[in-house]
């Protein structure tokens, strides 16, 4: 990733070195967690956020390496800095876990989301929905006489403001895959 | 192929209790010599006595248990490990692979259950990765910051037959924690050191797991520099006691000296210890004027209470060693004027004798009978284990350590019941060593049930019951928190302990008067077997000096005249 990339177990590019005093003020942070893709490991990770009390915000999960049994977890977490750094340093803790990567302090990174949205309405209503998609690059997955699903991808703010704006015109249901993120830059 | 992994792993010792999921390893134990079995008798007991085996040796402790009720009962000592950061490695058995989820008679969830209680766990469901999976387990329980595995063995894995892998050299790749400390960190707090006015050494159980050598250097260190030292309840021997630079023990019930020199330290090396809520008191008003160094091997303790100013992740002897070099290098420098002032001022903190007590009357104070066990046992080749609660402190206080894994007490989870195995596990790694274990009379009826161990395996412990026929600390909590209603911390029907003691073929010492307490003492030490000895102490004693909770270090209360209204609203609701 960045060249602030944190090893597992090392504290000599971890964020606490960079920052002089502790803050009270709560952060969102977006974790990218390497793990061994094997039984469990999901239930080590969120054991470890009830556990201890810390926040999920969103979190995704899936096998990014097949051939060397690798999942990719993503999570989405408010806390202090302090707080934060704990729970770096606590999923460093857990034995399948590879790598801990902090998107938000380590540079700029993009985030992404897929969401579905069924939206149900007839006449001016079903026509500005679906006009409102054109404007957000939704596309419909299916439609019926009185209803779309739509398809919208996007940094989880955009889904937000489409959600607000598909509520008037007949939203009844929504699935979201949570936030997938990535370190800009060639880096890996 | 779970024995031969076991006696590849180098183990002699296992704890154990058998059951319909293990029959199958039980079955190869039993046709095999050179690991010996020793037989419980409740598998909490087990997993205390592997870690009393595990303190006292540096070697992993090794469980062996059925599974459901098997399993379930082990978690208190998992916690227990998991808290002290001590090594054990747990076998459980399992009901077989096509039964799992179905309810089946003995099944528990073990892994799930003990997912939160260990440093890591395993279930193996295809014989081909066991040995594997066993040779993995003892090393991340050793590596790193020790603690707790446990491997989850459905009985069809242990009949099916499958490839032996031997053990590899290293460990396995994907665990391999940094021992070796940043060296530019390390430089930093060798300056640090040079101009400290104020320095101060707190050290924790780190150091005794980190080994012998960890031990030495700190030794080194610490009379080279001349700096002085203090300890947690897990971290007492690592210096010895009768060291001139010893202030005791610090924390809730540590010796004023050393916790006034906390406070006032400009310093504060720490060095294998996690600022636990019972050193720091509150942590807002924790040593407001140093600066903090921290020497851990674990990243998360670091920041996790205190921020420390230094931060240096790595081995604590590794660590040592590099920060001796360095600081030899650099022309063993230390503030030389400021250090004469700082110790003249510990002195006047000495002064105040922290530790005083008044033995008269016709009653054993607790305080004299652990000075007494203290000045007749000392030149003995002496472990001493305790239970929990006020006893645990006194012994903390009173007794002298010269050496590490001397030493076995439950600190991070404070487990009533933890005594009686732990002696069982430290007697049997050192069958020759004189054995005490310093107990409350309700903590050591909790697992007293391992008496029937002892005397099964011949282990002379010594149990050393401080009976005041109350849940003492308890009791001293009742009365400095909730106006002296004694809500349920008294011991009623207790047993006859020394009838007790012949109801398990071991032998029994009643002394209720101090003039007889030396030679009921020897006696115990003298005697041939395992003891339990009654000793009727004063029964409304208070443990000082003490910490209130919600207080700093310098508001210690030192005796009963002070604790009138010592303790907040805000501190009552703390623990």
């Amino acid at each position: 990733m960045s060249a602030l990339q944190i090893k597992k177990g090392s504290t000599k590019h971890s964020a606490y070195n960079l920052r002089s005093t502790f803050s009270d003020v709560e952060e969102r942070h977006t974790l990218a967690v390497i793990v061994d893709n094997e039984a469990g490991v999901l239930a080590r990770v969120i054991g470890l956020f009830s556990g201890r009390g810390y926040n999920i915000e969103s979190l995704t999960v899936a096998e990014i390496d097949h051939t060397g049994h690798l999942s990719r977890i993503t999570i989405v977490t408010t806390g202090t800095p302090q707080v934060i750094e704990q729970i770096k340093a606590q999923l460093g803790r857990i034995i399948p876990v590879h790598q801990v990567n902090d998107l938000t302090v380590e540079g700029p990174s993009v985030e992404r989301e897929l969401a579905l949205f069924k939206v149900e309405g007839t006449g001016d209503k079903r026509v500005e929905a679906l006009r409102l998609a054109d404007i957000f690059r939704a596309n419909v997955v299916d439609s019926t006489l009185g209803s779309f699903v739509f398809e919208i991808t996007g940094a989880p703010e955009k889904i937000d403001a489409f959600a607000e704006l598909m509520r008037p015109l007949g939203l009844l249901e929504v699935a979201r895959t949570g936030v997938a993120a990535l370190a800009r830059g060639a880096a890996a | 192929m779970v024995v031969q992994a076991l006696k590849d792993q180098g183990v002699d010792v296992v704890f154990g209790y058998p059951g319909g999921a293990v029959l199958p390893i039980y079955d190869e134990i039993f046709q095999q010599n050179e690991i010996q079995h020793i037989l419980v008798r409740h598998e909490q007991g087990a997993v205390h006595a592997a870690e009393g085996y595990a303190r006292a040796t540096g070697k992993p402790g090794v469980v062996l248990v059925t599974s459901g009720p098997g399993a379930t009962n082990a978690v208190t000592g998992l916690t227990d490990a998991l808290m002290d950061s001590i090594p054990i490695v747990v076998l459980t058995g399992q009901v077989p692979t096509f039964m799992i989820g179905n309810d089946a008679f003995q099944e528990a969830d073990t892994v799930g259950i003990t997912r939160p209680c260990t440093k890591h766990n395993w279930l193996v469901k295809d014989t081909e990765k066991l040995s594997t999976v066993l040779h993995e387990a003892f090393h991340v329980a050793l590596t790193g910051r020790p603690g707790p595995v446990l491997v989850d063995i459905p009985k069809d894995v242990q009949f099916a037959s499958g490839t032996y892998h031997a053990p590899q050299k290293g460990g396995t790749r994907r665990y391999q924690p940094q021992v070796k400390g940043d060296l530019e960190s390390i430089t930093e707090l060798v300056a640090a050191l040079e101009t400290a006015k104020r320095p101060i050494f707190y050290t924790g159980g780190g150091v005794i797991n980190s080994g012998p050598a960890a031990s030495q250097l700190l030794r080194e260190l610490v009379e080279a520099t001349g700096f002085p030292i203090t300890s947690t309840l897990m971290g007492l021997g690592a210096y010895p006691a009768s060291g001139a630079k010893w202030l005791g023990m610090l924390g809730m019930h540590g010796l004023y000296e050393a916790n006034m020199a906390m406070h006032g330290c400009d310093l504060m090396i720490n060095i294998g210890a996690r600022f636990d809520d019972r050193i720091t008191g509150r942590v807002d008003a924790f040593s407001p004027n140093s600066k903090k160094a921290h020497i851990d091997i674990d990243p998360s303790s670091i920041n996790k209470v205190i921020r420390a100013d230094i931060p240096i992740v790595g081995d604590v002897a590794h660590v040592l060693e590099d920060m001796l070099k360095i600081w030899k290098a650099r022309g063993r420098k230390t503030n030389k004027e400021g250090l004469s002032k700082w110790w003249s001022q510990i002195e006047e903190w000495r002064k105040v004798d922290c530790l005083k007590f008044e033995q008269k009357g016709k009653v054993i104070k607790p305080q004299y009978a652990l000075k007494r066990l203290e000045e007749l046992t000392k030149g003995y080749d002496r472990y001493v284990c305790t239970e929990v609660g006020q006893h645990q402190m006194w012994a903390a206080q009173y007794i002298n350590f010269e050496g590490p894994n001397r030493w076995m007490t439950s600190g991070g989870l404070g487990t009533m019941g933890y005594g009686v195995p732990a002696s069982i596990g430290v007697q049997m790694a050192h069958p020759d060593a004189l054995l005490i274990n310093v107990a409350g009379e309700a903590s050591w009826l909790m697992n007293m049930q391992e008496m029937g161990t002892a005397m099964q395996f011949n282990l002379p412990v010594k149990q050393f019951i401080l009976n005041n026929e109350r849940l003492g600390m308890v009791r001293q909590w009742q009365e400095l928190l909730h106006g002296e209603r004694y809500s349920q911390s008294w011991s009623q029907s207790l047993p006859d302990f020394v009838k007790l003691a012949e109801a398990f073929g071991a032998k029994g010492i009643l002394c209720s008067d101090p003039d007889d307490l030396d030679d009921a003492i020897m006696e115990m030490v003298n005697y041939d077997g395992p003891v339990i000895f009654d000793c009727l102490v004063e029964k409304h004693e208070n443990c000082f000096p003490m910490i209130p909770s919600g207080e700093p270090h310098n508001k210690m209360l030192l005796g009963e005249a002070s604790t009138k209204d010592a303790i907040g609203s805000k501190g009552a609701v703390m623990v």
